[in-house]
């Protein structure tokens, strides 16, 4: 007579499990106390151990299978002597059991591919969340190659509909080959809506759906923080001979009309990265598995705070423009992000980025790398402070910035010396012209 | 002295009305609403209710007409219009007060008089000319309703010339009928009057009867309706109706210009509905009015902060239930609650109730097409089923719209005996995003009518059995 093995229930509370790995296979002949599957609930991960001996003579439920319930039948066991012949027999009576695993294996988005292979995550407290969707998200899911783990759903509790996977296909996010395959690094997913709400009191808060711009700078910049090594470097930048220059030169200009120009000190500050990275070339350059690439032109991305976000239009081959055309391309692009009326080549790519807190009064700070950008430079307020000249102390305007750099493609010297050529640009503005 | 001070006033009580001024009070909020004539609005009052009694008046004699096909031997039948017309009136007596009482269970206060926005979270009521006081609230509900549409030239005047409101009081049935307009409203009376004997034209501007349905259906129904004797007139307009004492000649345009007059003892318009906006303070508040309509954003709220539209006022499907969810969803908007979403009308069904019955939610196959999805179809008749044999209805179809692609159930569209029961069964299925998949593996009962449905999913899957 076969042996039926059983999701076991771990703790008395335990409804369901994941079948995370199984250290048998068909075929296996096993003793009893032998190990035969680790499981996975909400709380620990544990083993099951067998209770009888024989040979596995089928594996019901695949490895990665999520929502197993207590008591389904996972595999059966052989006893010495029986054969396949007597499984067939079995399988027909005890029919009711067989029949959710096989059902399971039919349903399409039942056991996504890509959880099934990621490794099990290393705190047990986060078992990998349930993905509650719709039967039409899930298989929009499917046909669009996105996974369901990586979306937020906007529907009754959270359930994943239409729209949240309609937003995603436009957002271009969490598509399954998004995640770097071959380095496989398994996302620690974050605790459950359900989870977080459980956490305040009811009424207490309200509750804003993300639009289309949230879901994207949250999914870009989390992805940004778990697959990008992120180091900073920090330096502080004298400005009165920057400043001294720009007002001279904006005293210059015309008061209106064609050829009029106000130049920022961001304008210089673009200009005077543009020209660091053509510097310092191998610090211009984006991360891919197959190889390095080092750009040719600066492409400077700046960010530009809107109303419910950001975007970060590019000022491409910045190294190429003169500062009145910097600075009457960023008016043009940061009013037009301000309306949300860029075209997507306009803010996608660069290859470095520039986000001021300047105007806020921040001293410093650090910024979160846009990828495929492998920089991005944070810049604080210019103000007067001490410093020492010729070891006497003296009042200066300072700036200081901090250079986020990704580690896979800029390591800390390289960084160093590209901070210090902007360092020198803006402290010498006129060696942009060299 | 009575409160004066809400959090929420509710104007009109009609579905729409008098349900969001329940779920505000079950989310705590003090509310008020406002009616100048009956609680229930058109729709308890002088709507689906009272056509629904009608019409199973109709239906039971229909029945009793045919009884020697189920064996059953009944001489002598007649009727008493008055008393069909009564047993309406009292049907929609008994409900009206039925939503008294909820109100009143829910803590809701009902203010008797006609109400006008006059400034920022303040109403002004009239009472039969008399002033009551002033009420104010946080957030104000428009709920109005709407009313037959009338065109220069086609204007009731109760007597002839009938709205729905005479048509449904009738003191006697006339010998002959002109409905202008087979819409759902146009369509139920020239059913309940064609079974009751009466001599049934119907006048529709747009090529088939029932333009909104699919033009399957619509076929199906233009055939069944013809059967049962009504003389229908597609892409034709009424020119002119000239009133003598006891009768109205009716000319008739069709589309290559001919003119027909036909002399009719009463004309029905049933040609649309406009919103009430009259009256009620929306031009001294600057509210934004679009042909007839308050215009709102998907919540509900009209362009002026406080201030909400709900229902017909605010614009088609002129559905109770498209009110009734309305005022759900804008009151659980105004309480902050969570999981509220706008509405999405591809899932709002809709319901005739002329014999044999029309039902339909989501997107007709046209429709489909045009939005540009791949569509394939399904489709099963009646004659088919077994429970619609045993029950003498083997008139009827179903039909379902699937996109080829994702298998989202696009729509669904049925006419037959009882389809209006059934079409929730598809609505339920649209609302949780079910795809073809689900609704094949769903287990129908069987005998039973909604066996078509699986089968008509079957269909489109090239997987039908008795078919």
């Amino acid at each position: 007579m076969p042996i039926p093995i059983l999701m076991p229930a771990l703790s008395p509370t335990m409804e369901t499990g994941t079948l995370s790995k199984w250290l048998v296979k068909e075929g296996d002949t096993i003793a009893s106390g032998d190990v035969l599957a680790e499981i996975e609930t909400d709380k620990a991960t544990m083993e099951v151990e067998s209770i009888d001996e024989g040979r596995i003579a089928k594996i019901l439920v695949a490895e990665g299978a999520e929502e197993v319930p207590v008591n389904q039948m996972i595999a059966v066991m052989l006893e010495e002597g029986e054969d396949e012949s007597a499984l067939e027999g079995f399988a027909a009576g005890g029919g009711g059991g067989a029949t959710p695993a096989k059902a399971d294996a039919s349903e399409p988005a039942a056991a996504p591919v890509p959880e099934a292979q990621q490794p099990a995550p290393v705190t047990p407290t986060q078992g990998a969340a349930k993905v509650f969707a719709s039967p039409l998200a899930k298989r929009l899911a499917q046909q669009n190659n996105l996974d369901l783990a990586r979306i937020s759903g906007s529907g009754p509790n959270g359930r994943i509909v239409k729209r949240d996977i309609e937003a995603a296909v436009a957002g271009g996010g969490a598509t399954v080959s998004a995640a770097p395959a071959p380095s496989a690094v398994a996302l620690a997913a974050g605790p459950s809506d359900q989870a977080i709400l459980a956490l305040y009191e009811e009424g207490t808060y309200d509750i804003v759906p993300h639009d289309g711009m949230r879901k994207i700078i949250a999914q870009r910049l989390q992805e940004s923080k778990q697959t990008v090594p992120h180091f900073y470097l920090t330096l502080d930048c004298e400005l009165d001979t920057l400043l001294a220059v720009r007002k001279r030169m904006n005293d210059r200009s015309a008061k209106d009309g064609p050829g009029a120009y106000k130049i920022s000190v961001n304008d210089f500050i673009i200009k005077a990265m543009a020209m660091a990275l053509q510097r310092i070339p191998a610090a211009n350059a984006t991360w891919t598995d197959a190889g390095m690439l080092l750009h040719k032109h600066s492409d400077v991305g700046v960010a530009v705070a809107i109303e419910g976000g950001l975007f970060t239009p590019v000022i491409r081959k910045a190294e190429t423009k003169g500062l009145a055309d910097i600075s009457a391309e960023m008016k043009d692009l940061a009013g037009r992000a301000r309306q949300r009326k860029l075209a997507p080549h306009e803010y996608q790519g660069g290859t470095t980025a520039i986000s001021n807190l300047g105007m806020f009064g921040i001293s410093h700070f650090s910024a979160v790398i846009n990828p495929p950008q492998a920089t991005i430079l944070a810049v604080g307020a210019g103000s007067p402070r001490m410093v020492v000249k010729d070891g006497a102390p003296v009042v200066a305007t300072v700036m200081t910035v901090t250079l986020s750099c990704d580690h896979r493609a800029v390591d800390g010297a390289l960084g160093a010396n590209l901070l210090g050529e902007f360092k020198a640009f803006i402290e010498e503005p006129g060696m942009m012209l060299v | 002295m009575a409160d004066t001070q809400f959090d929420l006033i509710v104007i009109g009580a009609g579905p729409g009305g008098y349900v969001a001024a329940i779920r505000a009070a079950q989310l705590g909020m003090k509310v008020a609403v406002i009616e100048r004539e009956h609680l229930g609005g058109i729709c308890l009052n002088w709507g689906c209710i009272p056509t629904k009694a009608l019409l199973r008046s109709a239906e039971i004699y229909h029945l009793i007409q045919n009884a020697e096909e189920f064996g059953l031997k009944v001489e002598g039948v007649s009727f008493d219009a008055t008393k069909i017309v009564k047993r309406s009136r009292q049907v929609a007596k008994k409900l009206a007060g039925g939503v008294g009482y909820l109100l009143k269970k829910n803590k809701v206060t009902i203010i008797d008089g006609e109400a006008k926005l006059k400034g920022k979270g303040q109403v002004s009521v009239v009472k039969d000319g008399k002033a009551l006081p002033d009420v104010s609230a946080k957030h104000i509900i428009l709920a109005t309703g709407a009313r037959a549409r009338s065109l220069p030239g086609l204007e009731p005047d109760g007597k002839l010339v009938w709205t729905y409101k005479e048509a449904m009081v009738p003191e006697a049935l006339p010998k002959s009928l002109l409905v202008v307009g087979s819409g759902a409203i146009g369509i139920e009376f020239a059913s309940f009057y064609r079974t009751m004997g009466v001599d049934v034209t119907v006048v529709e501007v747009m090529d088939r009867v029932l333009p909104v349905e699919d033009k399957e259906i619509s076929t199906f129904a233009h055939k069944a309706f013809e059967k049962q004797g009504m003389k229908i007139l597609t892409s034709a307009t009424v020119e002119k109706l000239e009133k003598s004492k006891t009768n109205v000649t009716v000319t008739i345009k069709d589309k290559k210009g001919k003119q027909e007059k036909v002399t009719v003892d009463r004309v029905i318009l049933a040609i649309g509905i406009t919103g009430n906006v009259e009256n009620i303070g929306l031009e001294e508040l600057n509210i934004k009015v679009d042909r007839g309509h308050v215009v709102i954003d998907q919540w509900c709220h009209t362009n002026v902060a406080g201030i909400y539209a709900i229902g017909d006022l605010a614009g088609p499907p002129w559905l109770a239930h498209k009110a009734g969810h309305e005022g759900i969803m804008c009151v659980e908007k105004i309480a902050g609650q969570k999981n509220v979403h706008p509405m999405d009308t591809t899932n709002i069904p809709g319901c005739t109730y002329c014999h044999p019955q029309i039902a339909s939610v989501g997107l007709t196959e046209e429709k489909a097409k045009e939005a540009g999805h791949k569509v394939r179809v399904g489709r099963f008749p009646f004659q088919a089923n077994g429970k619609a044999i045993a029950l003498g209805e083997p008139e009827g179809m179903i039909k379902t719209v699937f996109d080829a692609k994702t298998g989202e159930m696009l729509g669904a569209h049925m006419i037959g005996a009882e389809v209006t029961e059934l079409i929730q069964g598809f609505v339920i299925a649209k609302t949780l995003e079910t795809t073809e998949h689900e609704l094949m593996e769903t287990v129908f009962p069987h005998p039973t009518l909604s066996e078509m449905m699986h089968e008509a999913v079957l269909d489109a899957y090239d997987r039908v059995i008795h078919s």
